[in-house]
């Protein structure tokens, strides 16, 4: 017979208390507290960030002048034999599919949602943990296998060469039959992964947020990072299952004869599309809210004010999330749809432009009478808010159908979606970096570096991506290894651009490093008085265990 | 349509006065470009074309040669470090043109100039050197209708000419319009020409003179930009009407021309169509723009638009012919298999078997007849 303790704090040893600690493997291999899966999310992201940033770098380095200079000799090393000439061109096509699922499975999400939210979201409600911490691990190592999975397809044969080069979209039947080999089963493998992982962290969010608030804490009283963090969750919870169902679909014409989306059988090709930009639209806002709610908070904290217009703030982010599942088709505007079906996509998409536009106002009225402090992370809000509007206006021309017909598949997609996500996402995850890290853990990283990151890393991406408009202007597709002559100027610039942003990035290891070696030791509100949620009233870092008795909210 | 049509005039209404304007501009603005152009009015254009071909046909124009694209008076394609769209060739690609650097692209760097100088101001004003005192305010009910409503409008004056550009663009080419198939193949197009017998061209990227093999054609600067030019490009006639359809037999492609405001996926299983009316005669280059495998990037679009009689002199030369042509021959081959059949009949009648039955097999043969020819010219594919 088992024996089963009465009480289960009965077999813990004597000196338990708040900040008790398990051991190295325990602690961060079985982790259940939610700011250690918090901190594994962030440390995995900012791996996946250097690949896929890496990768990014290969693409403009190739994309530096005309012709093709370096794929056949990367095809070379990666399968050990002289590559052909098709071998090299899909070693591309692998690049292109790797940079995009990498940046927005394994580095956005993971960073924002698992590392942000999992850290904080307890914490800003008053919750002692996440409301199923096993369940919480689950999700991340099942994130860690999925990229695992991911960058072991590139080792695997998938049709002309080694890896899947099927683009983050794996559009049948490209994906289908235009791609033999266990590659692309094992790159959709790995978004069945992530995706269970994200619907679990979904789950738990959801969950966590609306039961485990500390006394008083009112849905309207929340911080609108958990606000974002919310409207994320049910995103993913509606989004995610629709790409499982269209991954699912593509194995199964891949591997036991299916036909969804072969034509030759009855099935349709357009049907995949529909399937994945069901899912895709929300998750472009899956990976955008949770920034717009890390800027809210460091908005009102440097502006020593509250949030301007918080209920229109948090049901503009509920507005968005709702209208953004209706607005799918605008990113198949060339596949050959109805007059009616193209001008309700058209009118349906740039009403996403209202609540955001409410944002971007609230925002400034925020900062308007405030007393505004340009710490590091300020700056970072500040360039998200200007850099997410300049993406956002190329969105509202991207909208309307008749104009897409020429700029669908261009740069200037390209150029507007690096706008929202490049400038947008990532300056939102910056800015909560800077915001959070002394919270996370204890130290302050360098004011001088931090602004100097900021500088170069702004100077860097614009110069980069800005020249991308012109290109796709004039007509240059997305998704080409090598171009004609005339779109060799601004390629040229864009990669020049690439290098200092790489330069941007090096400051930002070097402050991380200097945090750890030398940075001051943090207090717990080290921002002041504009800094009024709940993790400002904990130590930095907070004890392993917060909150063992409930705040009271007012 | 109509209920469309309803629809925009509905908005113009609930737009006033942006929309009148715009309103009383269309027509006129419609009919100025056509006589601009000098092209026909749309549905009289094929026919005037066939006339002006079968006459000029006759007195034998030089025979057929690629368009030089270094002397072509017009030539669609990318230039060096542009910023802008390309030059447009059709009304509905000026139109949008003009839609995105009139309308657009003002209003989005109006928004984003206002939104750095809000910033700005803030930055100025609003530090804490300048203001050590923070306000309290966090509501301003009138402020926040306000810019809830204004980009509202602002989306609103977007729309409708973003609707009626997409009303254009989706009417369908008249009766008698050329027909012409693209079809998307890893990695290369072909054009199939139905009304014109059917035959079909097979367009292949031309390799650089360093990468041809021996004897191989290699692009000289008269084929196009490198990576654009083609070996046969899509032919067709300039100020009339193209139905142009894209499918694809692989996975799928995109036919994408950036000076013919044109790109529409080839989707295997699906049969696309839009119509195209390029104004000027020239030579119009794109590239497929939906990733297709490993040569994605080496699979280009060339359009060459000619007057219509060198169009007729061009289809003569890849064995086609011209529709009056093909329907002349339908009618001759009906009319002598009418004969055939009351010659036949004439015979059964005199042989005494029933004259119904005879007719039926008379007349068979004679449609078989037609369209057989039509097959033959399926056959001189130019590789």
């Amino acid at each position: 017979m088992n024996t089963i303790a009465a009480n289960p704090g009965d077999f813990h040893d004597d000196t338990h208390d708040a900040d008790h600690k398990p051991g190295f493997f325990a602690r961060w291999f079985m982790s259940t507290n939610h700011k250690d899966i918090g901190t594994l999310y962030l440390i995995f992201a900012i791996f996946a960030g250097i690949i896929g940033g890496g990768i990014s770098g290969m693409m403009r380095v190739e994309l530096a002048q005309p012709g093709v200079q370096y794929l056949g000799q990367w095809a070379t090393w990666l399968s050990g034999t002289e590559a052909t000439w098709d071998q090299a061109l899909h070693m591309w096509n692998v690049l292109i599919t790797a940079h995009g699922l990498i940046m927005v499975f394994f580095m956005v999400m993971p960073a924002i949602i698992g590392g942000f939210g999992n850290w904080f979201v307890p914490i800003m409600i008053g919750a002692p943990d996440m409301a199923f911490p096993r369940m919480n691990n689950v999700s991340f190592w099942l994130t860690f296998v999925a990229f695992i999975m991911l960058l072991g397809s590139t080792f695997v044969p998938g049709g002309t060469g080694l890896g899947a080069g099927t683009g983050w979209t794996v559009y049948a039947p490209l994906s289908t039959s235009g791609s033999v080999g266990p590659a692309v089963d094992m790159a959709i493998f790995s978004l069945h992964l992530a995706g269970a992982a994200s619907i679990l962290g979904a789950v738990n969010f959801i969950t966590t947020i609306l039961n485990m608030r500390a006394p008083g804490m009112t849905l309207h009283k929340m911080p609108l990072f958990v606000w974002s963090v919310l409207v994320t969750a049910f995103l993913l919870l509606l989004a995610l299952p629709v790409l499982a169902a269209a991954i699912t679909m593509l194995l199964v014409d891949r591997n036991f004869g299916g036909a969804f989306f072969d034509a030759a059988a009855g099935g349709d090709p357009v049907l995949y599309q529909h399937l994945f930009w069901f899912f895709g639209h929300p998750e472009v806002y899956i990976m955008i809210l949770p920034a717009f709610g890390i800027v809210s908070q460091i908005v009102a904290t440097f502006s020593r004010k509250p949030v301007f217009g918080y209920l229109g703030m948090a049901y503009a982010m509920v507005a968005i999330g709702v209208v953004g599942f209706v607005v799918w088709a605008h990113h198949m505007f060339t596949v050959g749809m109805s007059v009616e079906m193209k001008m309700y996509f058209t009118a349906a998409t740039m009403v996403i432009a209202v609540p955001t536009g409410i944002k971007i106002f609230s925002w400034i009225a925020t900062m308007w009478g405030g007393s505004v402090s340009f710490k590091v992370p300020m700056v970072w809000a500040l360039g998200f808010i200007f850099m997410f509007t300049v993406g956002g206006v190329t969105g509202v021309v991207l909208a309307n159908g008749g104009i897409d017909d020429n700029l669908h598949d261009t740069y200037y997609v390209v150029a507007h979606f690096h706008y929202v996500l490049s400038l947008g996402a990532v300056f939102g995850l910056f800015a909560g970096f800077y915001y959070w890290f002394p919270k996370m853990s204890g130290r302050h990283m360098s004011e001088l570096l931090g602004h100097l990151h900021f500088w170069i890393f702004f100077i860097g991406v614009n110069v980069m991506f800005f020249p991308m408009h012109f290109l796709g202007n004039q007509g240059m597709p997305r998704r080409y290894p090598d171009y004609t002559a005339a779109y060799a100027y601004w390629n040229e610039i864009a990669s020049i651009g690439y290098m200092i942003m790489a330069v941007g990035v090096l400051i930002f290891f070097i402050n991380l490093a200097y945090a750890y070696l030398a940075g001051r030791k943090a207090e717990g509100n080290y921002w002041g008085e504009g800094a009024t949620t709940l993790e400002w009233t904990l130590t930095s870092p907070p004890p392993f265990h917060q909150f063992e008795e409930l705040p009271v909210v007012k | 349509m109509k209920l469309l049509n309803k629809f925009i005039l509905a908005f113009s209404m609930a737009l006033m006065p942006i929309a009148a304007q715009a309103q009383d501009a269309n027509p006129a603005e419609a009919a100025s470009d056509a006589v601009a152009a000098g092209v026909p009015a749309a549905d009289t254009a094929p026919v005037v074309a066939d006339a002006a071909a079968d006459g000029e046909a006759e007195a034998a124009l030089p025979e057929y040669t690629q368009v030089d694209v270094t002397t072509a008076d017009v030539v669609g394609r990318p230039e060096a470090g542009g910023i802008d769209f390309q030059e447009q060739y059709t009304d509905n690609g000026i139109y949008a043109k003009w839609i995105n650097n009139a309308i657009l692209l003002p209003i989005i760097i109006v928004i984003s100039l206002f939104v750095l100088g809000l910033i700005g101001w803030v930055i100025v004003r609003y530090n804490r050197k300048a203001n050590p005192q923070a306000s309290k305010t966090t509501h301003n009910t009138t402020i926040e209708v306000i810019w809830t409503l204004v980009p509202v409008l602002i989306l609103l004056g977007i729309a409708y000419p973003s609707l009626d550009l997409l009303a254009r663009q989706f009417k369908p080419a008249p009766e008698g319009a050329v027909t012409v198939k693209a079809t998307g193949y890893q990695w290369y197009w072909t054009y199939t020409y139905p009304d014109h017998g059917g035959f079909e061209i097979v367009s292949n990227m031309l390799k650089e003179e360093k990468d041809a093999g021996e004897g191989e054609r290699f692009r000289t600067d008269a084929d196009g930009p490198d990576l654009m030019a083609v070996d046969n490009r899509m032919v067709v006639p300039v100020g009339v009407p193209i139905r142009l359809q894209t499918t694809a037999a692989d996975v799928i492609h995109s036919f994408a021309v950036p000076s013919l405001w044109y790109k529409l996926d080839a989707v295997p299983g699906r049969l696309n169509e839009k119509a195209l009316t390029i104004k000027k005669p020239g030579v119009y280059f794109g590239q497929c723009s939906e990733l297709c495998g490993a040569r994605h990037g080496y699979m280009p679009i060339a359009i060459e638009a000619l007057p219509p009689a060198q169009f007729a002199n061009w289809v003569k030369a890849k064995g086609g012919k011209m529709p009056a042509e093909i329907k002349a021959e339908q009618a001759a081959a009906a009319a002598k298999a009418k004969a055939d059949a009351a010659s036949a009949a004439a015979a059964a009648a005199s042989e005494g078997v029933d004259a119904g039955a005879g007719n039926d097999a008379a007349a068979e043969p004679g449609e078989v007849d037609a369209s057989d020819k039509a097959g033959v010219q399926d056959a001189p594919a130019v590789q």
